[in-house]
């Protein structure tokens, strides 16, 4: 018997998996101690956890445990990474680079830093999504102090070429910077032969808790300092200080373990039943695959269906299936996905673009009654659409006026 | 953000979807909105000559699901209406009838845009002078 609402929307955010919240538990109510206290068993309890967690964390990315700062998610990873560096190489230069797909976190912080007197440089991806490495190559300079570049895509899925972006930055001696974000858990990631200098990821899009996360800083050839973000006492090497959220830890750590051993048969399973989903809607006529189809992620797929409105097709589900859309149309602006406009989709075709996720626990049934749902909502709002209407006429929409409003 | 009953209900069971014959004299046209902003509305209206009023109305919208339940709710208001009195409907009173958040008030602008277009289009069909709308303060 099918659940709803089924959850197809993994690259918001996954379930915490039972075995991580089992985890979790104690160190709520028995193990409560500061990792900081250093004089008693509660804190020393609490140190130990920490220290395991941390184990299990680098052990996924091949890092050391002492390279891993723990933070309260991605995006103070994204900016301790880029302010912290921005700010503690000044006197080697003030140019970052990075691309027009990143998250907000990262576009943002950008934005901060040209405020702040820095220069940024962000690169167009291709219309699969990539990033070409020689444009990451003519874009450095002599005062280029890192590269930060997304290691696959929230929207899309794209893998970006990252090993080959870090051959480039060791050559040039420039810091790279990854979000890593939607890539940590769910396709291999190894910090050392990828040539990563930093590299922010976070527990809940892994089977983890909200609310806390990681940054990876190389302590090795090079190493490398970030300036703190955050006053205080001096946790995390001095790089990021506050009291650890000890149960978010050892959760984190139990979710990395899990990908570790997990990571390969999800991925298969979970490529497996994404290919049945998205071959099976993009037998709907005018439907089209967003992305790069073979550089991506297992687990997304991101189609628009062209002449009908994402949010208004969501609405056809939205009780039975959680999922996304590229259409803005609850945002103020009414501007559809950047993400999307990047890869030279028109606004129309971002209006109409369905970001499917799926995750640990998505089965075949619920990919079925998917595939089912979305076609039968796409056919339906087509027929009230007029702007398919005019397609079936053979009239050609950019022929059109459009009162813009 | 959840949508209202009547959002849902004009959504799931959209009245009066469908095409009238544009060369028809007594049919007016109007087609408002653009692909880029994410809703286009087309809304017509067919004119009774005896009587002067509208007999029947028909829509079809791409757009969100506030955009259709606003557009589907006014052909059924414009229904028996003169094509006077059919000018006088205001968004608001769409807004109010379908409980629309604030961020969905456009839609309810663009079906009034629809209106009035196709109403000029039926004007201009017949030699009537178009009427000049102020612009809608919300767009």
């Amino acid at each position: 018997m099918l659940k709803f609402p089924i959850y197809l929307d993994h690259n918001a955010t996954t379930p915490c998996d039972p075995r991580v919240v089992e985890a979790m538990v104690p160190y709520f109510t028995e193990n409560f101690g500061n990792a900081a206290s250093r004089n008693h068993p509660f804190g020393w309890q609490a140190e130990e956890a920490v220290d395991y967690a941390r184990e299990q964390v680098a052990k996924l990315i091949g890092a050391d445990p002492k390279e891993i700062i723990f933070t309260s998610g991605a995006t103070e990873g994204d900016n301790l990474a880029i302010k912290g560096v921005f700010e503690m190489y000044a006197s080697k230069g003030n140019h970052i680079i990075t691309c027009n797909i990143e998250h907000k976190a990262v576009l943002d912080t950008c934005k901060h830093i040209e405020k702040e007197g820095g220069e940024v440089t962000y690169l167009e991806v291709n219309n699969e999504g990539l990033i070409d490495p020689k444009d990451v190559e003519a874009a450095i300079k002599p005062n280029t102090i890192l590269i930060a570049l997304m290691y696959a895509n929230n929207e899309v899925g794209t893998v970006m070429p990252i090993r080959e972006i870090g051959e480039i930055a060791r050559k040039h001696g420039v810091l790279l910077f990854t979000d890593a974000t939607q890539a940590v858990g769910k396709i291999p990631v190894d910090v050392k032969k990828d040539n990563i200098d930093l590299l922010a990821m976070t527990a809940h899009k892994m089977y983890g808790p909200k609310g806390v996360g990681a940054l990876y800083v190389r302590r090795k050839n090079p190493r490398v300092k970030v300036t703190a973000q955050l006053d205080g006492g001096g946790h995390e090497r001095g790089m990021r200080s506050g009291t650890l959220n000890v149960p978010g830890i050892v959760g984190f750590g139990k979710a990395c373990e899990l990908a570790m051993q997990e990571m390969d048969q999800d991925a298969k399973r979970l490529s497996a039943l994404r290919d049945k989903l998205e071959n099976a809607l993009l037998q709907i006529d005018e439907a089209y695959l967003n992305g790069h189809k073979e550089h991506r992620l297992p687990h997304v797929s991101n189609i628009s269906f062209k002449y009908v409105e994402g949010e208004g097709l969501m609405m056809g589900f939205n009780k039975e299936i959680a999922l996304s859309s590229g259409s803005a149309c609850t945002s103020a602006s009414l501007e559809p996905s950047y993400v999307l406009k990047a890869l030279g989709l028109g606004d129309d075709l971002a209006h109409s673009s369905l970001r499917f996720g799926l995750g640990r626990f998505t089965t075949e049934e619920q990919i079925d009654y998917t595939i089912e749902q979305v076609t039968k909502t796409v056919n339906k709002l087509r027929e009230m659409s007029p702007l398919w209407e005019m397609y079936k006429e053979g009239i050609d929409l950019d022929t059109i006026e459009w009162a813009h409003h | 953000m959840a949508y209202s009953e009547k959002v849902i209900d004009h959504y799931q069971n959209p009245k009066n979807v469908g095409t009238l014959d544009k060369s028809k004299n007594n049919v007016g046209t109007g087609l408002v909105g653009a692909p880029e902003c994410g809703d286009v509305m087309r809304l017509q209206i067919e004119v009774d000559e005896a009587t002067g009023l509208i007999k029947d109305a028909k829509f079809k919208t791409f757009g969100c699901g506030s955009a259709i339940a606003s557009s589907s709710l006014a052909t059924e208001w414009l229904k028996g209406k003169s094509v006077d009195e059919a000018i006088k409907i205001d968004n608001m009173e769409i807004v109010e009838e379908l409980n629309l958040p604030p961020v969905k008030i456009h839609c309810s602008v663009l079906a009034e845009d629809a209106i009035k277009a196709a109403v000029n289009d039926y004007r201009k069909k017949n030699g009537l002078e178009e009427i000049k709308f102020e612009e809608s303060a919300v767009h």
